[in-house]
């Protein structure tokens, strides 16, 4: 391992993988607090036609998956207020044809001469990021962080209830937009690092463990982070070690840290 | 001409400070996926003043709260809030997901703006200090009443809105929380716009009753209302009220009378105590 450090693709790898996870701790407590987790699929779903858009245009890929989650954001928010449809059917409807959408024009684009690596875009190819896409993670982090402390307090307020929060003067759809934009650029950051397929997992699995150890919203937000960070040294270790493919490491050492606290530290059970 | 005008105008201005309007409602009507549920109800809300809004299941009682707080849009009609109300609401009852680590405190301070000192004194004065630190999921149906409470009374409000926040408790519990919010509007001079099916407290502290059956079937002073010989008379048949209460709801008019009627003799006796209180404190 000492060895491995020294070579500059495991510090870019590790770099990534810690970026993702100062972002997912946060944003996945959230994710769970409001159920949201489908709306996190859906988003990563809707990644996949990002992807082959920003390749289409010759753009960066994270640029794309970006944009069309702040697309799919919008039209969910549009769609949230036609009230005869509930929101998982409605974000059944966009995931699914997003994802088809995104293969159509993925077909069209390899036809056309494009040799595209869709394995690396669904599982993520984190032994392959460079110093741009670090430094493009790092300042989408801190921009996604900044905002998100602007709004956690507000956050916060509605996951317990959205009424309180109203007549507390929050702007209810005015924040739970901006959070969805938020996560939009989540899963862009994630792109590199564990994959469309895969982004979901690494919101809710450190932040559902993170309850255990949390009396309080706010702590859950930083616990979650440190197991997401614990996360992703595992798996890249693990990756690095047995030659394992390195975003399904990081979200199996995701969950095996949540099984393990679950069986040693839950006394409810 | 002109100086009689000014008069007016003078004790217009004077009425105003001393019973300042809050919110007023005028002739508002909610329309849900074309029911009626509400029908040109209009009411106002004074400064210090308490109102207690009474009515059958499906009067829309919670619809007019809804609207009064901004929390719905009214179809037609319109609501009027003096500028900066602070409004401190205390639904009946709140689900807090098992999923969300919260204390009470945490709670109380949800927007980061209350000291824990301050979250604590609160909590004191509804009697619940102990709770300061337990989990919201923890605490028991009153004593959620008396965190809520303590929630809305932390930004000083002028205006407390309590929807039914007796329901669902025993007679007990009832009157402790009756007697602590009666302690606290004498403290914190708010005035309380609640949702009540409990009669005996609209009798004891109420400024004014509204009955609501999607429209406002009669309104009145408490004192006028048990000083009139009409109203006396009616305490003989309050059990049967209370049965035509639960059961013909379609006979609005008849239906309201009787409720008045119902509850309130279960109390009548010890009712007279109370009452006489804050007749005596009037000039």
């Amino acid at each position: 391992m000492s060895g491995l450090l020294m070579d500059d693709f495991v510090l870019y790898a590790l770099a990534a993988g810690i970026a993702l996870a100062l972002v997912v701790g946060p944003l996945g407590s959230v994710v769970v607090w409001r159920r949201m987790a489908y709306f996190g699929d859906t988003l990563a779903h809707a990644a996949l036609l990002g992807v082959a858009l920003a390749i289409a245009a010759e753009q960066l890929p994270m640029a794309g998956v970006g944009l069309i989650g702040i697309f799919i954001a919008i039209i969910l928010f549009w769609l949230e207020k036609q009230r005869d449809l509930s929101t998982d059917i409605l974000l059944g409807i966009l995931s699914h044809s997003s994802l088809a959408l995104g293969l159509i024009v993925l077909s069209i684009i390899q036809a056309q001469g494009y040799n595209i690596d869709l394995m690396s875009y669904l599982l993520g190819d984190l032994l392959a990021v460079d110093q741009t896409d670090v430094m493009l993670m790092f300042v989408s982090a801190f921009v996604i962080l900044l905002v998100f402390s602007q709004i956690l307090s507000p956050l916060i307020s509605m996951s317990v209830n959205e009424d309180l929060a109203r007549i507390d003067g929050v702007a209810v759809e005015k924040v739970r937009f901006v959070f969805m934009i938020l996560l939009a650029l989540v899963i862009a950051v994630a792109l590199k690092v564990v994959g469309i397929l895969l982004i979901t997992a690494l919101l809710i699995i450190p932040a559902a463990n993170a309850r255990l150890f949390s009396k309080s919203p706010r702590q859950m937000v930083l616990v979650s982070v440190l197991l997401a960070i614990f996360a992703v040294l595992l798996g890249l270790y693990s990756s690095l070690n047995w030659d394992l493919p390195a975003g399904p490491a990081i979200v199996i050492a995701a969950s095996t840290l949540f099984f393990i606290s679950r069986l040693l530290f839950n006394r409810s059970v | 001409m002109k100086q009689s005008d000014h008069t007016k105008v003078a004790a217009k201005v004077a009425a105003e400070i001393t019973d300042e309007l809050l919110l007023a409602a005028k002739h508002v009507g909610y329309v849900k996926r074309g029911k009626h549920i509400l029908n040109d109800v209009s009411l106002e809300l004074h400064s210090k003043e308490i109102i207690t809004l009474i009515g059958p299941n499906g009067a829309g009682k919670t619809s007019l709260i809804r609207i009064l707080l901004g929390l719905s849009e009214a179809s037609s009609g319109k609501v009027e809030r003096k500028q900066n109300l602070q409004i401190g609401y205390v639904p009946q009852r709140i689900n807090v997901p098992d999923v969300m680590p919260l204390r009470v405190c945490d709670f109380l301070n949800v927007m980061g703006k209350f000291s824990i000192d301050a979250c604590q004194q609160m909590l004191t004065e509804v009697n619940c200090a102990y709770l300061l630190y337990s989990p919201m999921q923890n605490i028991s149906g009153g004593e959620m009443q008396r965190v809520l409470l303590a929630r809305a009374l932390l930004k000083h409000p002028q205006l407390l809105v309590l929807d039914e926040p007796a329901s669902g408790m025993d007679i007990i519990g009832q009157q402790a929380l009756y007697e602590t919010i009666q302690k606290i509007r004498d403290k914190h001079e708010c005035s309380i716009l609640m949702v009540s099916h409990d009669l005996h407290l609209v009798m004891a502290a109420t400024d004014k009753v509204i009955c609501l059956n999607t429209h406002i079937c009669c309104t009145g002073h408490p004192d006028d209302v048990s000083e009139h010989p009409e109203y006396l008379k009616l305490f003989g048949d309050a059990i049967e009220g209370l049965a035509l209460y639960s059961h013909n709801h379609d006979h609005e008019h008849d239906l309201q009378g009787n409720i008045v009627a119902a509850e309130e003799c279960h109390s009548c006796e010890h009712h007279v105590h109370v009452q006489k209180k804050p007749q005596d404190k009037k000039p």
